[in-house]
């Protein structure tokens, strides 16, 4: 450290050398930056274990310096489960996009929160298919536009969008459920002490743990990283509201 | 050794995986393939294993892909449509090398099909099934003996290679009562440093995955894939021979078919035609050149395919064959089971022409 100078913050050693491929802005960036400053803070690098999904975030095993697999589109929360079931002493997350979680894995999802499967989901919801070019995706907005709905969602054709934390706090068997979001500095560290609680209630085997984080795609919303924050605000929130759905009655 | 029992082929099968250390299971219920699941399940508070009820064979197969991919040794077992669904995870274990065993309780199709037994998912089988260039080990048992012991094989060899091995039946020998005997149990030990544990201090992460996005990196891959399988090849095929020594008409069958052949065999040598039978015993890696030595034989005029669908197989024994001797094909569809007799005519008839 140069003279003079004082350290106040580093990246958490349980993130890997590589620079990330992820668009400025984008807060699937920020999210693994959050979960890997959790992972160290809880000093539990050696016993998580993480699956990644197929989307912006497949190169996910690229960036957290922890053990993980890489799973077929949708099927992230049945791999989680078969790791998981097989060590039940260790800590498992799945990380997947709303295509994957929402769309394709629906049913992977909601079979896994009915059994209580005692993993941790990091949902990133970005209201897109970021990888693919920016399709609509179930949590696409009304009237948003994307690359197949060039006339924004038609709630007629497509439906509303899915609010998964309001579907899954239903079930007995999930034990925390919670919306964050990373667009200002104070929503960041909320989320991360949202994901410090999963993983430690996980720890306390109380049940599924569900963390969705109201993303952004500035790349597939064809906007500005900061536009992409104001459309959050005014767009998203009022459909996605942050916040606790559910918690452990103790707590 | 070992103990005797009177046992349906799904149970069997079932009892043999616990037997050889199962520690996890994953699957989704379809005639005529339930009683392995329900088996289990009965037994399972007897043992140390994982048993899950999935909600579908594809979140079954991904189970598969997490668990095996953590260490463990792992099962499931499905029925043709059942199969399909797996496929595409099948794909993604096979590039991510993740042992692990399935059982093809083999129905008629194509679609719903029936629940009668059927070889028509050989193609299938062999050929890799998903997207991409791989193969699974396949080994094709014929009776409720062998129903356990490829069951041992089929684990061993997935180990052995890094490699998805599957037992391709029928619904005959899943259903069918026979006399086993259950090889004494194992204490199984996984020594698989690659798989996902937890990551070792002073050690690099592991990870398991089937994304090679670069494709001179993708093209490498295959070509590990490529050596593994010829290795598998050269060192893992398995067949059995059947008065083949003097035949002059080679009868190529597999699984429930060859059984029901070797009966026509008899049953032609008693008329006085020598007919041999020769049995793929798996079907992936396929006995190729055994079958090209047994074509160069003088006395031997042709070869006649007997399967239980529209003739798959033969595609394979005429690639072996490779235009020495005439090939032909009989074979019944959509769960009908060929008597001897209607093998031998078959036979007949060509030696006839
Ligand atoms: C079976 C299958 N279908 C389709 C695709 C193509 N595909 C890749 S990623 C993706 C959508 C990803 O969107 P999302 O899950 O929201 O992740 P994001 O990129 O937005 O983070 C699709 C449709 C695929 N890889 N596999
Ligand atoms: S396309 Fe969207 S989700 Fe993907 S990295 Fe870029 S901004 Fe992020
Ligand atoms: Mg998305």
């Amino acid at each position: 450290m140069k003279e003079g100078y004082k350290l106040i913050y580093q990246k958490p050693k349980t993130l890997r050398e590589k620079r990330m491929h992820y668009c400025p802005g984008c807060f699937h960036a920020t999210t693994h930056k959050l979960m890997m400053e959790v992972v160290e803070e809880l000093g539990i690098q050696e016993k998580i274990i993480g699956v990644c999904p197929v989307g912006c975030s497949v190169f996910a095993y690229d960036y957290m310096d922890v053990d993980m697999q890489e799973a077929a589109h949708g099927r992230a929360a049945a791999v989680a489960t078969g790791i998981k079931r097989m060590h039940p002493d260790k800590i498992v997350f799945s990380y997947q996009g709303d295509g994957d979680l929402a769309a394709i894995g629906i049913a992977e999802t909601i079979h896994a929160c009915n059994r209580g499967e005692n993993f941790t989901f990091i949902f990133i919801n970005n209201g897109i298919y970021g990888m693919t070019g920016g399709q609509m995706a179930p949590t696409t907005l009304e009237g948003q536009k994307t690359t197949t709905s060039p006339y924004g969602r038609d709630p007629k054709k497509a439906g509303l969008p899915l609010k998964m934390c309001e579907i899954v706090s239903q079930f007995d068997s999930v034990a925390y459920v919670e919306r964050v979001s990373c667009n200002t500095p104070a929503n960041a560290r909320k989320a991360k002490r949202a994901i410090k609680k999963a993983f430690e209630y996980q720890m306390q085997g109380l049940g599924s743990t569900f963390i969705e984080v109201a993303s952004n795609c500035p790349s597939g919303w064809k906007c500005t990283p900061e536009e992409s924050l104001e459309w959050l605000k005014e767009k998203a929130f009022p459909y996605f509201p942050l916040g606790v759905f559910k918690k452990p009655e103790e707590v | 050794m070992g103990e005797i029992k009177l046992m349906k082929g799904n149970e069997a099968l079932a009892e043999a995986a616990i037997r050889a250390g199962l520690q996890g299971y994953f699957g989704y219920p379809i005639t005529p393939q339930s009683e392995v699941v329900e088996y289990l399940a009965r037994e399972e508070p007897k043992h140390n294993y994982v048993l899950l009820q999935a909600e579908s064979e594809v979140a079954a197969v991904n189970m598969l892909y997490g668990a095996g991919g953590a260490g463990a040794r792992v099962m499931t077992t499905t029925s043709s449509p059942g199969f399909s669904l797996m496929q595409e995870g099948i794909s993604y274990i096979a590039c991510a090398q993740i042992p692990c065993l399935f059982a093809n309780i083999v129905r008629g199709g194509p679609g719903l099909g029936t629940i009668q037994p059927s070889q028509s998912d050989y193609f299938q089988a062999t050929k890799g099934g998903g997207h991409g260039d791989y193969h699974l080990i396949v080994l094709a048992p014929n009776s409720v003996q062998e129903m356990v012991d490829h069951v041992y094989l089929g684990f061993e060899l997935a180990d052995k290679y890094r490699s998805p091995a599957m037992l391709l039946s029928d619904g005959a020998i899943g259903q069918m009562m026979e006399k086993v005997q259950l090889p004494d149990p194992i204490e199984y030990k996984p020594d698989k440093p690659w798989a996902t544990t937890g990551k070792k201090p002073g050690q690099e992460r592991n990870y398991l995955t089937s994304l090679y996005i670069q494709p001179e990196e993708m093209e490498e891959k295959n070509i590990e894939l490529q050596a593994k399988f010829k290795k598998i090849e050269e060192n893992e095929v398995r067949f059995e021979e059947y008065k083949t020594d003097d035949a002059k008409i080679i009868i190529v069958s597999f699984g429930l078919s060859s059984r029901i052949s070797k009966k026509s065999v008899d049953m032609a040598r008693e008329a006085g035609l020598k007919v041999g039978l020769f049995r793929p015993i798996t079907v992936w890696p396929f006995p190729a050149n055994k079958i090209a030595d047994i074509a160069a034989r003088k006395q031997v005029n042709f070869f006649i395919s007997i399967e239980m669908n529209a003739g798959q197989m033969v595609e394979d024994v005429k690639l072996a064959v490779n235009g020495k001797k005439p090939v032909y094909f009989y074979g019944r569809m959509g769960g009908i089971i060929p008597t001897p007799k209607e093998i031998l005519t078959a036979v007949q008839a060509r030696s006839r022409s």
